[in-house]
């Protein structure tokens, strides 16, 4: 996989992810668009499409898109379930994962993305492993604050 | 699980989060960030020690605004410091803002690399698979340098948790895409590779990535991989639902790690060992045999964790193409999936399928679908599948359906969407030449593909048609006829009108018996157009015209008046001004005799590559043919066209007039028999002079005034080149055209042409006295570094030039990089019993490869700026010997190669002009700005390149600029 995007509706950019070494410059141009792209299609279109010389693999969960890059020998609907388990992860680890989550505990979001896939591959695949990883790091930790108002994505 | 446990409570960076979402405007949100920034900026440099608590608040903060979009550019030493605290979160965030603003300070990345080498041999696994992630993240030859020969021993240790070995494999495998030089498995392959035994699945799943991209580098000393992944496959591919656990993904056993092991298995070939071979074939049939079987879920995720290992199986099963029988069932199994309603598996079936067409075995077995696809391209709501759709019918297609696939695909056309018309015309147009059986249903295609998508035809594709007509005297009477037909329609495409304009002028004359299609009635039909038509359009109509002239003598008067009016002889263009003006001379001066020769029919093109490939293959997008199709067209490109040597890919550069810098399209060649082509003397120095006196650059005779060749030593061995020869060399640097040299025995015309990286040279070897010239032999060579960097081939010469007469040698022209010498050209023979030796420069420059760009001054001047390097930039003043004349100087600017640029330079004195230089290997932008300075009579010249190194010819060609544009 060359990169992960996750985004709003509203074409907000909520987490990015690189496996491929990118200048700041092309990211911001790449992520740009690629939103404006998938936004632009409709909702029973098919979830992936060609854009340069990569494949897209796209699936929306409530308010927000998740899209990945992958190469032309990369499985499509392997990457569309890898996309899945994400969202499992982060439903899973939130409780009812919603938008507002990922804004608020971003850095919990790319935490668990770092679990999950490593270096663009899937590095383990179990929900139960990757939650296990991330709760010995919340041991420690304090209550987390309740400033919004929920929309699931699950 | 409860809510509580969650999240580290920084209250700050929450708040400060809720502030941002409340920003009404970008302006608020902005202000609000700067706030922040000035605060956490005053804390750091701020005497009281922060506490780790406030550092990693703040650091949290700055990578939030960074993803935001903004740019951070303090607080790497305080995420840095975060590295080495013994806080799991602290700890955590530092690494966190460190792969997601990684800075090259060099002293930072020692302190970072430290830290992470100290966190590797804590044995604290939490910490150890932070670092590893965090060299996974940042990926650079720095830490490549530093952990690339110790994270193998960490990935193969008998004591590493499985936690770190899984995040260690792939760590390796990221520096091992960025360095591979620095990543050397050695001793530990045989180790890596039974990490593909593994008890834990995690382990398998993450070192199998490492393993496949290792294999795909070196595999021979990992093809030991093939027997583990096989019998690895195979238990998981037999094992129950349940049986694998949370490796279970709604009800499919391991699908990340079966679809990776089917992924490793294709980067070898089948395996050799009989029973390993006969596992596998069992474990795929297996796999289709699910296919068929009931699903488990009607969950989604179940069909695509299904259907992922479904498709990848196939893949193998295509990358083996040696089982019959499982090529088969793949191929219905993908008929099933053509017709299903999700449309991600109609998309993937019609993909997958495309590459079982080329397959022997199942190439019929995908033609059965055929009227699926036919139907998935006029009824599928998603453009991306209808292009997929369209990929398939080309790759299915073969002479058994091509009519039906052609037709079907121009009707396509009619309402497809414009993203991919392009593509479909090269398709069609590939797909009618390759299958053609009768050639009227070629010629009927192409002209149907013009009518119906004209503005996507390129000019590659009407160059083919007219290449085939020509080579096939069967099929030109039909064009004629149906060219002549499609004209009639009031509204027709330009490409129409070349495309007529073109085969009319060559065989109106197959027609012209029907009162219907008479030759003044050719001649109306394509001068009503005339008007509507670009410069380039117009230009080979005047050639048709001229055709005309020789064709039908009874056109003459009319067209003599066409070219006489001043629309054309006083046209502004000068192309056209020169060929109206040229063609009336001609018509009107030379012998019937004559007229027949210059303007007689096309030869042949030689066979070559279709053009039309060519460009399919450079355009590469979606879809793009494989490369045995293309060798498959390749020869049966061949049989179409009646087979003959393929000599080398000269391109369409045939058919385009490259003697001047429009590229306009004179298929007709004239002046290459123009000046010396015809065989008389007398006749030959006559049309040298009507041209000279017409031609805006008057071409001068390069007269040799030491009369024979006395200064040429009377030897065997090459002469060294004439002393003039860099003066007759700078005349031709911004023409083409011309005589050469010229000596009371001989006399050498040049005529040649260029597109891209490629050029034809036709030299006229002109014997002047009325005695034969014996032993006449020619050798073209490139001293020195000359051969790597330019490719010359021609065929010798015949031996006797009769007194009088006059023979002709083509060189094919090919440059392979930039270059700054010119090829030579030796003649030796025998006058009168003395051996002549006499050697000149072939007047082959770099600007020869020129291509012009247009571009706007907002473009030109953003790219001049960017190239500020002093290699980049090259400027020289030089004297004007005559006066500097604005036309003049603008037809040398032309000559030169580059396009000529209006309104872009403030200064309307200046001359702006732009190209591109055309290598084999690269491809050179070049500005150019020359600034007259009319009392001083001194001109300037600028030439920054938008190259990156040194390329170093180029202020050597605008110095031929100068001593020539002393000459006219």
């Amino acid at each position: 996989m060359q990169f992960m995007l996750l985004f709003s509706r509203q074409g907000k950019l909520r987490l990015q992810k690189w496996y491929v070494p990118l200048s700041d410059k092309e990211r911001k141009k790449i992520s740009r668009d690629l939103v404006q792209t998938i936004l632009a299609r409709k909702p029973k279109m098919c979830s992936f499409l060609e854009w340069r010389d990569l494949k897209i693999v796209y699936k929306r969960y409530a308010s927000l898109y998740f899209c990945c890059a992958v190469e032309d020998q990369d499985n499509e609907l392997i990457t569309l379930e890898i996309i899945h388990r994400y969202v499992e992860l982060l439903d899973k680890y939130f409780g009812s994962v919603c938008e507002l989550d990922i804004i608020f505990n971003f850095e919990k979001a790319y935490f668990i993305l770092d679990e999950f896939l490593l270096g663009g591959e899937a590095q383990e695949t179990s929900k139960k492993n990757v939650l296990k990883a991330i709760e010995q790091a919340d041991l420690l930790q304090e209550v987390r604050i309740f400033l919004y108002h929920q929309i699931h994505l699950l | 699980m409860p809510a509580v446990s969650k999240g580290d409570g920084m209250r700050g960076l929450a708040v400060f989060i809720s502030d941002i979402r409340n920003c009404k405007s970008k302006e608020a949100e902005i202000k609000r960030i700067n706030k922040e920034l000035a605060n956490i900026r005053s804390k750091f440099k701020g005497d009281k020690a922060l506490d780790g608590y406030s550092k990693k608040k703040y650091v949290c903060k700055l990578l939030f605004i960074f993803l935001l979009g903004h740019d951070i550019d303090f607080g790497h030493m305080e995420a840095v410091n975060l590295l080495s605290s013994n806080k799991y979160t602290e700890k955590q965030i530092g690494y966190l803002f460190i792969s997601v603003l990684v800075n090259s300070n060099s002293e930072l990345i020692r302190l970072i690399n430290n830290a992470i080498k100290n966190d590797l041999s804590s044995r604290n696994p939490t910490f150890m698979c932070l670092a590893l992630h965090c060299i996974a993240n940042v990926g650079s030859r720095e830490m490549a340098e530093a952990f690339a020969s110790e994270i193998p021993r960490i990935l193969v240790a008998g004591d590493t948790m499985d936690s770190v070995k899984q995040s260690a494999a792939l760590c390796l495998l990221r520096l091992y895409k960025t360095s591979p030089d620095l990543v050397l498995m050695g001793e530990w392959t045989s180790r890596v590779v039974h990490l593909l035994n593994d008890q834990h699945m995690g382990v398998v799943t993450a070192a199998i990535s490492l393993i496949t991209c290792l294999s795909q580098k070196n595999p021979d000393e990992f093809k030991t991989c093939v027997s583990l992944a096989v019998s690895r496959l195979s238990r998981i591919v037999s094992s129950a639902s349940t049986d694998l656990q949370d490796y279970t993904y709604y009800f499919v056993p391991a699908p990340w790690l079966s679809c990776k092991l089917l992924r490793l298995l294709q980067c070898y070939p089948p395996p050799e060992d009989g029973a390993v071979k006969g596992r596998l074939v069992e474990c795929l049939e297996t796999i289709l045999n699910k296919a068929q079987e009931p699903p488990k879920s009607k969950k989604v995720q179940h069909s695509n964790a299904k259907n992922a290992i479904l498709f990848e199986a196939i893949s193998l099963i295509i990358h083996y193409d040696s089982e019959p029988n499982l090529l088969v069932r793949a191929c219905n199994q993908l008929g099933q999936f053509l017709q299903h309603r999700e449309t991600n598996l109609r998309y993937l079936a019609l993909e997958s399928m495309c590459t079982l067409a080329s397959s022997e075995f199942s190439h019929e077995a995908v033609k059965t679908h055929i009227e699926t696809v036919i139907n998935a391209l006029k009824t599928e709501r998603d453009v991306s599948v209808r292009q997929r759709a369209a990929d398939l019918l080309y790759a299915m297609c073969d002479r058994s359906n091509a009519k039906q696939i052609v037709a079907e695909m121009l009707s396509y056309l009619e309402t497809a969407d414009y993203s991919i018309r392009e593509e479909m015309v090269l398709k069609v147009a590939i797909l009618a030449e390759k299958y053609a059986v009768d050639y009227s249903w070629y010629v009927d295609t192409i002209l149907n593909l013009i009518r119906i998508a004209g503005d996507y035809v390129s000019e590659e594709v009407w160059y083919r048609v007219i290449q085939i007509v020509i080579n096939r005297d069967d099929v030109q009477g039909y064009a004629a006829k149906t060219v002549f037909e499609a004209l009639q329609a009031p509204a027709c495409h330009e490409n129409m009108v070349k495309v007529g304009g073109y085969i009319l002028g060559e065989f109106g004359n197959l027609i012209a018996g029907d009162p219907r299609s008479s030759p003044l009635v050719q001649f109306n039909l394509l001068h009503s157009k005339f008007h509507l038509c670009s410069v380039p359009t117009r230009a080979l109509l005047l050639s048709a015209y001229i055709k005309f002239i020789n064709l039908f003598p009874e056109t003459k008067a009319t067209i003599q008046e066409v070219l006489r009016c001043d629309s054309q002889i006083r046209n502004s263009d000068v192309e056209l001004q020169q060929r109206a003006v040229e063609y009336l001379k001609l018509s009107s001066i030379a012998s019937t005799d004559v007229l027949a020769t210059v303007l007689e029919e096309m030869p042949p093109f030689p066979e070559r590559e279709s053009s039309i490939l060519a460009k399919l293959k450079k355009k590469k997008g979606p879809g793009a043919v494989s490369v045995t199709e293309l060798e498959d067209s390749k020869r049966e490109g061949g049989e179409l066209n009646g087979g003959g040597d393929r000599g080398q890919d000269t391109a369409t550069m045939a058919a385009s007039n490259a003697s001047t810098p429009s590229p306009s399209a004179d298929l007709l060649g004239i002046r290459s028999t123009a000046p010396l082509g015809a065989a008389p003397a007398s006749a030959g120095s006559l049309l040298v002079d009507v041209f000279s006196e017409a031609g805006p650059t008057a071409p001068s005779a390069a007269v040799n005034d030491d009369g024979f060749l006395s200064s040429a030593p009377p030897s065997e061995d090459p002469a060294p080149p004439l002393s003039e020869a860099d003066d007759l060399l700078n005349k031709f640097v911004c023409k083409n055209n011309g005589v050469l040299f010229e000596n009371q025995l001989l006399q050498i015309g040049i005529k040649s042409e260029y597109r891209q990286n490629l050029g034809r040279m036709y030299l006229f070897y002109g014997n002047k006295t009325s005695v034969q010239f014996a032993s006449f032999t020619t050798t073209v060579s490139c001293p020195g570094e000359l051969q790597s960097q330019l490719n010359v081939q021609t065929k010798p010469v015949e031996p006797l030039v009769e007194g009088g007469a006059q023979i002709q040698q083509v060189l094919n022209i090919e440059c392979l990089t930039d270059f700054s010498d010119a090829p030579l050209l030796n003649i030796k023979f025998r006058y009168g019993g003395a051996l002549q030796n006499l050697t000149l420069k072939l007047p082959v420059t770099i600007n020869k490869f020129f291509q012009p760009t247009e571009m706007t001054s907002h473009d030109f001047f953003q790219r001049w700026k960017q190239l500020s390097q002093p290699q980049q930039e090259a400027q020289k003043i030089f004297k004007a010997n005559n006066s500097m004349d604005t036309e003049v100087l603008k037809a040398k600017l032309l000559g030169l190669g580059t396009a000529l640029l209006d309104n872009v330079d403030p200064n309307p004195e200046n001359y702006v002009c732009a190209g591109v230089i055309q290598t084999k290997s690269q491809q050179v932008g070049c500005l150019l700005r020359l600034e007259p300075n009319a009392q001083a009579q001194v001109q300037h010249t600028d030439s920054p390149e938008r190259v990156s190194h040194n390329y170093s010819s180029i202020p050597n060609f605008l110095h031929y600029l100068s001593p020539y544009s002393v000459n006219i």
